[in-house]
């Protein structure tokens, strides 16, 4: 089981003080932020890739290879990798790039993004959207398992012999994830490429993502990847300890209360209670998690989202300190003696690296 | 049957729920045994605002949207704000699906002060059902203050009530076609319009 964050790299002024950190601070915590993942024995950082303010993290291999340099086990990967306003040839590129750089650690979500203004930022048509995403994923496949690929296509210009280079580290593709809030064709399209399928899972009731995994654990094992309960399943979470429960409640309840996202709207214990966001004891956030399990059968990562609306960079730390000493040590004990022997780990480079060479002999 | 009814009155008693009572008796009247659930947009507001901020319902409200989304037919009232429907029922309306409603046969109704607003029914309610794909019955009821009274007027009003509710519970009884389900579409058909 893998256990991380993602960060969604919101500039958001901290409504208790009214301090809003600069792009500058805003990345510098971020990256400050993965090296404490490491510290702290997370397995996993992801960071989001958004074009316009209040988010900073516009490139996101360029603040991954910088993390990769200061990092020896961290895996690195994106939360989301836009497919449809990205050309796939640059993200071939830039992601072998990043894996050779990383010797391996890195992976990827790919997404469609938060805001439909992206497109034409980007030379493409937001009506799109799907069909983009289907085709420039398809050439991407094809672009890290072919050397020579000719190839033509509606949304950008054909390819004639075309080698992206560097290949992949070891001839090893990076492992995808596909991201989505609402689509069922995105976990179709995972489940086809018997890639993985990620569920943001925050902000939304559980009921919401059950039908998507659901549909994905059902066609992946339809397209002859495995069983469905073999299917490679990520889920956001989001949480705010404190080692008293009373304390959490009274130091998160600002930032959720002016939080950008569902601030002014519900009440925090709505939220904790319909959401899977939550505010307390690390048991408490314990005990939570473990449901997801039982509403989605096991999966193969877990991310946590710890850096938003406005939190200092201290208090994101001390989140840091508290999951990785007094929570994720129990979910990783607790969920491994869960798992039936038959459901596989989140694929790796290594692991990858492994099959490929067991099925070459 | 399972009739659904909609109503956005605010006020205590409420003219809109009147109209909206006697829409629902008149068609299940017409009907037979009909189960009617009634649901006072008042009552769940703070959560369709809450359900516009955080882009998911709360039990309350999902409740009221599956008594909504599974009944056979709707009977949906709105008081006239502003020479429009109330913000309380557009939001309501905003925050379905937009497949939730369709084929679903709608008798549409509108409460007023004055006659002036009763085109508000075809003009504005009858518009956003169509895009919602549902089925408004062709007669909406509008009902001012002056057709409340006596005599003749009152008269005009309860006729027109009938007619609507006969053309709802026909509409209701028959209604054949289920909604989609889904929407799903296999990978390789999705593939089939991507390059090569």
């Amino acid at each position: 089981m893998q256990f991380g964050i993602f960060t969604v790299g919101d500039v958001t002024t901290d409504p208790t003080n009214g301090t809003t950190p600069s792009e500058y601070e805003r990345i510098k915590a971020m990256v400050r932020i993965a090296l404490k993942a490491e510290e702290a024995g997370l397995d996993v950082f992801a960071t989001g890739e958004h074009h316009n303010p209040p988010f900073v993290p516009s490139s996101p291999t360029t603040m991954l290879g910088y993390i990769a340099a200061r990092t020896s086990k961290l895996i690195l990967s994106t939360s989301t990798t836009l497919i449809t306003t990205n050309d796939p040839v640059k993200i071939a590129e830039d992601f072998a790039m990043l894996q050779h750089l990383a010797d391996g650690r890195v992976d990827l979500m790919m997404g469609r993004g938060n805001t439909g203004p992206v497109y034409p930022w980007f030379g493409q048509d937001i009506r799109q959207g799907i069909p983009l995403a289907i085709e420039n994923y398809h050439l991407l496949h094809r672009l890290w398992r072919e050397d020579v690929v000719d190839w033509s296509g509606k949304f950008r210009t054909p390819l004639q012999g075309f080698t992206s280079t560097p290949r992949p580290l070891d001839g090893v593709p990076p492992f995808v994830w596909h991201g989505s809030i609402r689509s069922p064709e995105i976990a179709e399209q995972a489940a086809y490429y018997g890639d993985g399928f990620f569920a943001n899972h925050i902000f939304w009731p559980k009921e919401h993502f059950q039908a998507l995994i659901g549909l994905y654990r059902e066609r992946y094992e339809h397209y002859g990847h495995g069983s469905a309960d073999q299917a490679i399943v990520g889920l956001g979470g989001q949480a705010f300890i404190r080692p008293r429960s009373q304390d959490a409640w009274n130091e998160f309840r600002p930032y959720f209360d002016n939080a950008p996202v569902y601030g002014h709207g519900p009440s925090l214990e709505e939220f904790t209670e319909q959401t899977p966001l939550t505010v307390g004891s690390p048991q408490e956030v314990i005990d939570k998690t473990l449901t997801f399990r039982e509403h989605f059968g096991d999966y193969q990562r877990q991310l946590f989202l710890l850096d938003h609306a406005g939190l200092p960079l201290k208090t994101v730390l001390e989140q840091l300190d508290l999951l990785g000493e007094q929570v994720i040590p129990v979910l990783r004990k607790e969920l491994d003696a869960l798992r039936p022997a038959g459901v596989p780990e989140a694929p790796t480079h290594e692991s990858l690296k492994a099959a490929r060479d067991a099925a070459l002999v | 049957m399972k009739l659904a009814v909609v109503t956005a009155g605010l006020s205590q008693p409420s003219s809109s729920r009147l109209l909206a009572d006697r829409l629902a008796s008149a068609t299940a009247s017409a009907l037979g045994p009909t189960s009617v659930s009634v649901l006072e947009l008042r009552d769940i507001a703070l959560d369709v605002t809450k359900n516009l901020l955080t882009g998911f319902p709360s039990p309350a409200l999902r409740s009221a949207i599956e008594t909504v989304t599974g009944a056979d037919g709707l009977i949906a009232v709105t008081p006239v704000f502003a020479a429009g429907y109330s913000g309380l029922f557009k939001s309501f309306f905003d925050v379905l699906d937009v497949d939730a409603l369709e084929g679903k046969p709608v008798l549409l109704g509108a409460t007023g002060g004055t006659e002036r607003h009763s085109l508000v029914l075809d003009y504005q309610l009858r518009p956003l059902f169509g895009y919602l794909r549902a089925v408004p019955v062709a007669t909406g009821v509008y009902a001012a203050s002056s057709d409340w009274g006596s005599g003749e007027a009152s008269g005009a009003l309860q006729r027109r009530i009938e007619r609507a509710a006969r053309e709802l519970a026909g509409a209701m009884a028959g209604q054949t076609a289920s909604p989609s389900a889904g929407g799903f579409v296999p990978f390789e058909q999705l593939l089939a319009g991507a390059g090569d």
